[in-house]
């Protein structure tokens, strides 16, 4: 029973290590103030609550704790023999009452300034996919995923975790400061909830269903959060990335990314070699696919099958792309065609059918993707 | 009454050997297969929290996959709930109600039976999934659809029926206690003179009738959308998915309830006790509990605060679930009261209650925090949210059902158990806990999600000391079994009264109490 | 017979409690309509309304705008090719307007889909009326086969003065057991 021992073993060594093992904000113990004017307003909430618990818990306890103290039998005393008073009992209904209501008007008008997302400057559709998040600029002709980029070295204690551990992405949702930025919440398969502490905006992600949010960025920045509804087996691993930029900085990343996808449609027209899409591929891959076909395409039978040597991978490759780009109802493999560029749909299945031992050797250009998706 | 007729014959001690257990219909005898049945449960799901706790004892994937690790959260989250704090109850209300009403048995013994003994077909269908192929659910103890429907592994049916045999369970349970509450008291034991335990499992048997079938009904529904094509959770035929977090919370919250009032009346029960003073404001008391109990059924969607409901929703459920804390305080104030100027003494018992009454209004704080619905934005599915409710269950539900088997176990099986064990099993489960617990406050508000196998670095420190905590308290329950068994098999025998002068019926019956008891119905002053 | 406590003149029937268990089993389905009634009446969700009959004349309110703002998902295992055909219209409150939406399957198969719609702000939901849309029906299209699905809505003048701007999001699902049949 190996794997009984590991955690004590842990525990003994995690105990000399105790203070050296975390990179940052180690024994954070409250909630972060953020950088949005709800988030302080939201913090300052937060604290008022808190003190006023610990105010009634101080008064209570203390009397609890006072008569442990003076009331023992070991102290000789004499019980007391009053057991009802429907003043005191009046009392102290009335007296929470009136400490609740103290509370319920600043919340009610901190949720009433959370629910406004009227004359918003900027809109953005967040989509959640397992395990990944969309981004949609909806007046710009800009979309794009953001996946995480933490190694799997790390996640497995093969390397050293880098600061950002599990809170990296690809492509970090850029937005503008001091604009309103509005925020439409959705889902592709299961929910998820959209959350970034900093600027206090959780909001689930369901499918079907737009939900809205809103915040207004003053400081520029990196902000970091996670996925917070349990939407699968990777529900840690798909970490949200805002950063907040200045107009101008924004406007070039605005520019910077029509421009990338131009890029992307010239590629799309190029004719590839067999190992120009095997690298793209296993980028590809290994952001798309290797969650649940793992990195060496091996899979978690049953849920997730293998693809090294699989009837798929090493099948006519007519089949091969209908299944990535259609999906296949009723399992968990999602249709990429509308996910993925035809240029990372010709990569990864090149990729798939050549890589871990599987050697069809056969693979089909970007442009025959983009032929096919066209196709009437 | 039939059945209590034709179960009269056996008016000699019990039968012998297994079957013995297998066909019993004394109320003691399902008392105490409930609770050994429950301590199982509570040692399989404490394993599993262990898995839990040593995968998060550091950052990075070392003991368990991710999947594997939503197998153990799922599993822990539906054992503690369904098989071992419901079933616990149960257990106790069987032992108790009867000797505490003067009654001689339950109301419908043979239900009684059979209310047991289809609870571990349930948790046998439950724990199989483990072994199959796709594995155990792994869709959290909340099953939100779609994550349970379309895209649940296959097992899910196992676990669908494994719930309509405990709801089932749970009901005939349930309507068991309200017979046995309603007809069988001793002639002059008026409503307002039952022992609060005794009402208070009243009220919660009230609760389970009205919203156990309605989880029934939820996962009917589940079970219909996956395999007979329906679309009440599927936006695609003009279902919703958010429909399904409507019904379950429905179920839900009152579900939270059922398993803290009974402890309330325990606790209720033990304070005088060990205070000799009279519990202060019996009445207030049974309406604080009424008035929690409906309150329970209006304040369900404060778990769906971020689900995105019109304002004047989430309105109303924040000012509703704020409201519960008046009710709750009141019972608060009432123990303390009751303490106040009393003559103190603490035995093991007593420690689980005092310890009871602060842990739990420290969950109730949380619980306070989290009704705000702007600032449950922050909160919401993070560890503050674990550590909330686990300080409602551990300390609450569990500490109150240590504190009711040390209390009456004299009275089960005739002996003392060891003080001094006992004493050291409360400090040690105490220290433990809030090893445990309380440091999820912290995570949880820096931000970490509930539900993660592996996490950012800067929450490393604080789940170390959660898990060390985690394994103290887990190791401690081998402690509590020893105690049990060690108090069984010899110990100082009890008296009758067991404690210093105890108010209730129980303590006029001999220590242990014989298998059959008020044959005749007892007087009462 | 059993004997009683005093103040209960009649024992509980412990029937009369298993219809309880039945009415709340029944009453967790009554859920199902009763909270459609209360999606349609407060727009839960931004579900909107189906076809919409208009009565009467509309009055054209031209002292603002509105725009409304179109956009499409598809759901998990969804290949077709589905976008509005515009990104947003700015309309007048009680003006009839007119836009589509284009879809294309570019599978080898017949395919049957849905498309549900979804109003952001969801106050907003009950203020717009479609008297034509594409997710009334399922929608069918053989392999290879596109079309122009349109839809005719209006926004109507009571709507709130702070709503500037509303989307109208249309998420498609695959129904491939309604395509098997």
């Amino acid at each position: 029973m190996l794997s009984k021992a590991i955690p004590w073993i842990r525990l003994v060594i995690g105990s000399f290590l105790f203070f050296t093992v975390s990179a940052r904000a180690e024994w954070e113990v409250n909630m972060t103030p953020g950088v949005t004017e709800v988030s302080q307003q939201v913090y300052g909430l937060h604290m008022i609550i808190f003190w006023i618990c610990v105010a009634i818990g101080v008064v209570v306890f203390g009397i609890m704790f006072w008569s442990i103290i003076a009331h023992r039998k070991s102290l000789g005393v004499k019980p007391a023999t009053f057991h009802e008073s429907t003043l005191v009992e009046i009392i102290w209904t009335a007296i929470p009452f009136v400490i609740l209501i103290a509370m319920a008007i600043p919340a009610t008008s901190a949720l009433i300034d959370a629910y406004d997302t009227s004359e918003s400057d900027v809109d953005i559709k967040i989509t959640g996919y397992q395990w990944k998040w969309h981004y949609d600029y909806l007046e710009e002709d800009v979309s794009f995923f953001s996946n995480l980029t933490t190694p799997a070295d790390e996640i497995y204690n093969r390397a050293t975790k880098n600061p950002n551990y599990l809170l990296e992405v690809d492509e970090p949702m850029v937005v503008p400061i001091n604009k309103k930025i509005r925020f439409l919440v959705t889902a592709n398969d299961v929910i998820h909830a959209w959350w970034v502490p900093e600027i206090a905006v959780k909001k689930d992600a369901i499918p079907g269903f737009v939900n809205e949010a809103w915040t207004i960025i003053p400081t520029p920045g990196i902000y970091r959060g996670q996925c917070a509804e349990l939407c699968g087996k990777d529900h840690g691993f798909m970490p949200i990335v805002v950063e907040a930029k200045t107009q101008a900085d924004y406007d070039i990343w605005l520019a910077d990314r029509k421009e990338a996808a131009a890029k992307e449609r010239e590629l799309r027209d190029k004719v590839w070699t067999l190992e120009g899409l095997m690298e793209r591929g296993e980028k590809v891959y290994a952001t798309n696919c290797a969650a649940c076909h793992n990195a060496d395409g091996s899979g978690i039978p049953p849920t997730f099958p293998a693809l090294k040597g699989s009837a798929i991978a090493t099948g006519p490759i007519e089949d091969h792309i209908k299944i990535v780009l259609d999906g296949k109802p009723g399992t968990y493999m999602a249709a990429f065609g509308p996910q993925l560029s035809p240029v990372e749909l010709a990569a990864v299945i090149t990729y798939e059918r050549n890589a871990w031992g599987n050697s069809k050797g056969d693979f089909i250009q970007p442009i025959d993707i983009a032929n096919m998706q066209a196709a009437e | 009454m039939s059945a209590l007729e034709s179960h009269g014959h056996d008016h000699h001690g019990p039968a012998k050997g297994l079957m013995r257990w297998v066909y019993t219909t004394n109320h003691k005898d399902i008392g105490t297969l409930y609770l050994w049945f429950s301590f199982i449960m509570f040692l399989i799901g404490g394993s599993m929290a262990m898995v839990i706790r040593a995968e998060l004892f550091e950052p990075g994937l070392q003991i368990v996959e991710p999947e594997f690790f939503n197998q153990m959260t799922t599993m822990h989250g539906l054992i503690m709930v369904f098989g071992a704090v419901m079933p616990a109850f149960v257990g106790l209300a069987n032992w108790l109600i009867p000797m505490m009403i003067g009654a001689p048995d339950m109301a419908l013994p043979r239900m009684n039976n059979l209310s047991f003994w289809i609870l571990p077909f349930a948790f046998a269908l439950l724990l199989s999934t483990l072994f199959m192929d796709g594995g155990a659910p792994n869709f959290g103890w909340t099953f939100y659809a779609p994550l349970s429907t379309t895209y649940a592994p296959s097992t899910v049916t196992y676990f669908i029926f494994g719930v309509h045999i405990m709801g089932a369970s749970s009901i005939m349970g349930a309507i068991n206690i309200i017979a046995t509450i309603l007809n069988l008291r001793t002639p002059q034991m008026t409503l307002m003179k039952m022992p609060l335990f005794v009402w208070t499992w009243l009220i919660t048997a009230y609760l389970l009738i009205a919203v156990m079938p309605v989880l029934a009904g939820v996962v009917t529904m589940m079970l219909m959308d996956i395999h007979f094509g329906t679309s009440f959770f599927s936006a695609a035929g003009g279902g919703d998915p958010v429909l399904f977090q409507h019904v379950f919370w429905f179920f839900g919250h009152p579900e939270v309830y059922i398993m803290i009032l009974p402890a309330f009346g325990i606790v209720s029960q033990i304070i005088p006790t060990f205070s000799r003073k009279k519990l202060f404001g019996y009445t207030s008391m049974v309406y604080a509990t009424s008035s929690i109990a409906f309150l329970s059924f209006i304040v369900w969607a404060h778990h769906m605060f971020t689900v995105g409901i019109p304002l004047a929703g989430e309105l109303f459920f924040m000012y509703a679930t704020m409201l519960i804390a008046v009710p709750t305080g009141v019972k608060v104030f009432n123990w303390v009261a009751t303490m106040f100027k009393g003559a103190m003494t603490f035995e093991t018992p007593m420690l689980f209650a005092v310890s009871f009454v602060v842990l739990f209004t420290i969950g109730g704080f949380s619980g306070l925090m989290l009704a705000i619905a702007p600032v449950d934005f922050q909160y919401h599915d993070t560890y503050f949210v674990v550590a909330h409710f686990h300080y409602v269950l551990v300390p609450g539900a569990i500490f109150g059902i240590f504190a009711a088997v040390y209390y009456w176990l004299p009275k089960w099986c005739g002996n003392m158990y060891d003080e001094r064990l006992g004493k050291l099993h409360f400090w040690i489960s105490f220290v433990g806990m809030n090893l445990t617990f309380f440091p999820m406050h912290f995570v949880g508000l820096a931000g970490m999600p509930r539900r993660i196998p592996d996490y950012a670095l800067q929450f490393a420190d604080f789940n170390q000391v959660a898990s060390i905590g985690a394994f103290i308290f887990g190791a401690t329950q081998w402690l509590f079994l020893f105690i049990v068994i060690k108090a069984i098999r010899n110990g100082k025998k009890a008296t009758a009264e067991v404690w210093d002068n105890p108010e209730g019926l129980e303590w006029t019956i001999p220590s242990p109490a014989p298998y059959h008891t008020f044959s005749t119905p007892p007087e009462v002053k | 017979m059993a004997k009683q406590a005093p103040g209960t003149n009649k024992p509980i029937k412990p029937f009369k409690l298993l219809g309880v268990v039945f009415g709340m089993f029944c009453f967790g389905f009554a859920l199902v309509p009763l909270y459609d009634v209360i999606c349609d009446v407060t727009g839960l969700n931004g579900k909107t309304g189906g076809r919409y009959e208009v009565s009467g004349a509309l009055e054209v309110d031209e002292s603002r705008w509105i725009t409304v703002q179109f956009t499409t998902s598809n759901n998990a295992d969804m290949p077709w090719v589905f976008s509005p055909s515009e990104a947003a219209l700015k309309v007048r409150p009680g003006e009839m307007n007119e836009t589509y939406f284009v879809a294309k399957n570019p599978t080898d198969q017949r395919m049957v889909a849905q498309a549900v719609p979804s109003v952001a702000p969801f106050y907003a939901a009950e203020y717009l009326h479609k008297t034509e849309c594409f997710c009334f029906n399922q929608q069918i299209l053989e392999a290879g086969e596109s079309i122009e699905m349109p839809l005719r809505f209006f926004v109507d003048g009571d709507i709130p003065e702070r709503v500037s701007k509303l989307t109208l999001s249309y998420t498609l699902f695959n129904l491939p057991d309604v395509a098997a049949n």
